[in-house]
């Protein structure tokens, strides 16, 4: 089967096809969130390594429900507690836990590249949970999802992604993702969060450093989280911030009247957001968190019931291209 | 008696290019012509290979002493011998740091003891290379330092440097400069550019660097010194050297092996990509290979920089700086330079021999194959194919990003004061 594989590490090496065909997979998995009883077989006697090395609360929580619902059993690892403190490496630390047998590793760390990194030298499926400021790809793969089901396409939409996206990883796995889907994606935020080199990213990439202009007509806008120590970086005031780059009801306005917001989380109210347009019709904020557990469950069933063996040789293993 | 027979003498010193053999004694060239015979020498066969004078390496780590986990003197100067050199410059960035003569002695001594190549050391600039004070740079230079530098880092501030510079004057000494604004590199790993935003690496700009080459060509126009650029990695840090050279002042530089082959672009999360100057962009490629073939670069230089295996074997952003580069820098001159058609052979033995010896003003004494001179031999091929693996190394490291690739042309015999120190 084409669409199978070893491990997810990032949305940039996927098709069109293998991002389609995941987002199919979590459709039954949306139905499922809404069953009175929340418990599959699917995973029974199964272990899935949390392995959070940079403080997440979101995103273990969504994992570990996913994991939860499918039946399997997880073992947790979080930076605070782990012997990373003792100043065990990365390798050692990974190499330990896969010694207690889990059936895949799902793993956060500060460092980009740190889940290529490890799926190089363990054998179970590696899911990257967040790597640095390289990519989040199951935020990716969840924001698709919550934009098919609102406007049921995803081909060709005009997205705005207003924030840091020089710093953000859910903005890296989103352009990707839309742009292979015939996007055009419109960044924004303050001049040295938009570095030129963006363009580069993928097709249809545009830089637009005023709000003002970056949402006429846009069909989706994404704010993305404003990391507070990140303001401190080039020493851009809050309230400097908000003047120019908040998204407000009146600037929401400027987009299309049917266009949804995405938020990833967690959202400071009054900063990035106007808690206005948060509660608004608009608003997705909500549905991207279940549509998160969806989406996990979706990813956990292909690589850990996908592969009874996972060092079943012949499968197609997914690594990030460079 | 050591006689060298049929091979091709390329001798910038002498401008010679030509099939001849060489006959060593007593530790110095003692004849060079064709047909030589001589029946109590021990008979070398340089057949299809090219003679050449000792290649010096102006830029290494030995790490000896304090970081004798990643490498020692006598570790990092048998993987010399094998890359051809005969002579290697250590950096000071030692623990302690080389920065009085009691240290330069102990390198020159473990050296004279155990080291198959000629070690000229390098004495910092300041004090522990902290950039407050001037080390004890006259002390070092009688016990035997070739240079000061506090590589690793730049010489810290522009008063310090003229300090140096002004010191250095008279001592006749260079003074090599790491060329790094501190504030725009801070944090950074890579480059910045395309490659830096898509693997979401913190780069820093190509301006960090030639902004401290300018600093530096400034301050030694107000003090008359001899400066020299270590590991040049941009077109405008070039510019800055091609501008002083017009003006006449005594401004040289130097390019890795790994900065003239790979990109930003060859960047993946391996830490064996992870170099500072890190890798730079195609346009500063061609800017080094157009200052290689132009005059512009006076030596390539290896910055050796061994770190054991578990340092590296980790995340990207919070592995140690630095490649190995002894035993790859003349296959990679011939493989990207002379194959390439960018230089001549005659051009890359001089960037290897007579020009850092020029950086360190041994202009009457360098490099050289004429009778009398000292049997420094470097015999390569142009032509043998083979493949590096970065595990057969003497180094007790690993971090090549070029293991395993496959060479036309590499060291073949490294001769030193007239002994063989290695044969392929």
């Amino acid at each position: 089967m084409s669409h199978r594989f070893h491990h997810l590490l990032a949305i940039e090496p996927l098709s069109r096809e293998q991002i389609t065909f995941l987002l199919d997979q979590a459709k039954p998995f949306q139905e499922f969130q809404r069953y009175p009883l929340k418990k599959l077989a699917t995973l029974r006697g199964k272990t899935i390594s949390l392995s959070f090395f940079e403080n997440s609360t979101r995103t273990r929580i969504s994992f570990a429900t996913a994991a939860s619902r499918l039946g399997a059993d997880t073992m947790n690892l979080q930076a605070e507690s782990s012997s990373v403190k003792k100043g065990e490496s990365l390798i050692d630390t990974v190499r330990t836990l896969e010694a207690m047998r889990p059936d895949a590793i799902v793993m956060r760390h500060s460092s980009s590249g740190a889940a290529e990194f490890i799926s190089r030298r363990v054998d179970v499926p590696v899911i990257n949970a967040g790597d640095g400021t390289h990519e989040h790809p199951t935020q990716g793969l969840l924001d698709a999802l919550t934009i098919r089901d609102r406007l049921g396409r995803l081909d060709g939409l005009r997205v705005t992604i207003i924030g840091d996206i020089l710093h953000s990883r859910v903005a890296r796995s989103n352009i990707h993702l839309l742009a292979k889907f015939g996007a055009k994606v419109t960044l924004c935020g303050p001049a040295m969060w938009l570095p030129r080199e963006l363009d580069c990213l993928a097709p249809n990439v545009v830089r637009v450093p005023v709000l003002e202009e970056a949402l006429g007509d846009a069909q989706v806008v994404m704010a993305l989280r404003i990391q507070q120590e990140r303001l401190h970086e080039p020493s851009l005031p809050a309230d400097e911030y908000i003047l120019r780059y908040q998204l407000t009801p009146a600037r929401l306005r400027l987009a299309r009247p049917d266009a949804i917001v995405l938020h990833p989380g967690p959202m400071i109210r009054g900063l990035e957001i106007d808690p206005a347009v948060a509660d608004s019709p608009q608003s997705c904020i909500l549905e991207q968190v279940t549509n998160g557990l969806a989406v996990r469950m979706a990813i956990l069933f292909e690589l850990v019931a996908g592969s009874t063996d996972p060092q079943e040789p012949g499968k197609d293993s997914i690594h990030a291209s460079h | 008696m050591l006689l060298i027979k049929n091979g091709r003498v390329l001798d910038p010193s002498r401008e010679t290019d030509q099939l001849l053999d060489v006959l060593v004694d007593k530790g110095k060239i003692a004849k060079v012509g064709q047909g030589i015979s001589a029946p109590d020498a021990l008979l070398l066969d340089a057949s299809g290979c090219i003679v050449a004078p000792g290649f010096i390496d102006l830029h290494c780590h030995l790490r000896e002493p304090g970081g004798e986990i990643s490498e020692t003197i006598e570790s990092g100067t048998q993987s010399a011998a094998r890359g051809g050199f005969t002579a290697v410059c250590p950096m000071p960035n030692t623990q302690p740091v080389n920065d009085n003569a009691s240290v330069t002695r102990a390198i020159m001594e473990r050296a004279a003891a155990i080291s198959p190549v000629r070690v000229w050391p390098i004495g910092a600039a300041s004090k522990e290379s902290k950039g407050e004070q001037l080390a004890e740079i006259a002390a070092m230079q009688q016990a035997g330092a070739v240079a000061v530098s506090d590589d690793g880092r730049p010489i810290a501030s522009s008063r310090l440097l003229r300090q140096v510079m002004e010191y250095c004057v008279p001592l006749r000494l260079p003074v090599i400069d790491h060329c790094e604004d501190a504030s725009l590199a801070a944090g950074a790993v890579m480059r910045e550019g395309s490659r830096s935003i898509r693997l979401g690496l913190k780069g820093m700009p190509a301006a960090a660097e030639s902004i401290c080459a300018g600093r530096d060509v400034e301050v030694a126009l107000l003090s008359g010194a001899r400066l020299h650029i270590a590991h040049l990695s941009t077109r405008r840090s070039l510019d800055h050297v091609r501008n002083a050279k017009r003006q006449g002042l005594a401004v040289t530089c130097e390019v890795t092996p790994h900065h003239f082959t790979l990109t930003d672009e060859d960047v993946q999360y391996d830490a064996n990509f992870k170099m500072n100057p890190p890798l730079a962009s195609q346009d500063d490629r061609a800017a080094l290979l157009e200052g290689l073939a132009d005059g512009t670069v006076d030596a390539i230089a290896t910055d050796h920089a061994p770190h054991h295996p578990a340092s590296k074997d980790v995340e990207f952003d919070r592995a140690p700086f630095g490649v190995i580069g002894f035993e790859t820098a003349i296959a990679l001159a011939l493989n990207e330079l002379v194959h390439a058609k960018r230089i001549s052979l005659m051009r890359m033995v001089e960037l290897f021999t007579t020009g850092p010896a020029r950086v360190l003003g041994k202009n009457g004494e360098g490099p050289s194959l004429g009778q009398g001179s000292p049997a420094d031999i470097t015999i390569f091929s142009a032509e043998w194919e083979w493949t590096y693996r970065a595990a057969e190394s003497p180094s007790r490291s690993r971090n090549s990003p070029f293991d395993g690739r496959k060479f036309r042309g590499g060291p073949v015999a490294t001769i030193v004061g007239g002994k063989i120190v290695y044969r392929a």
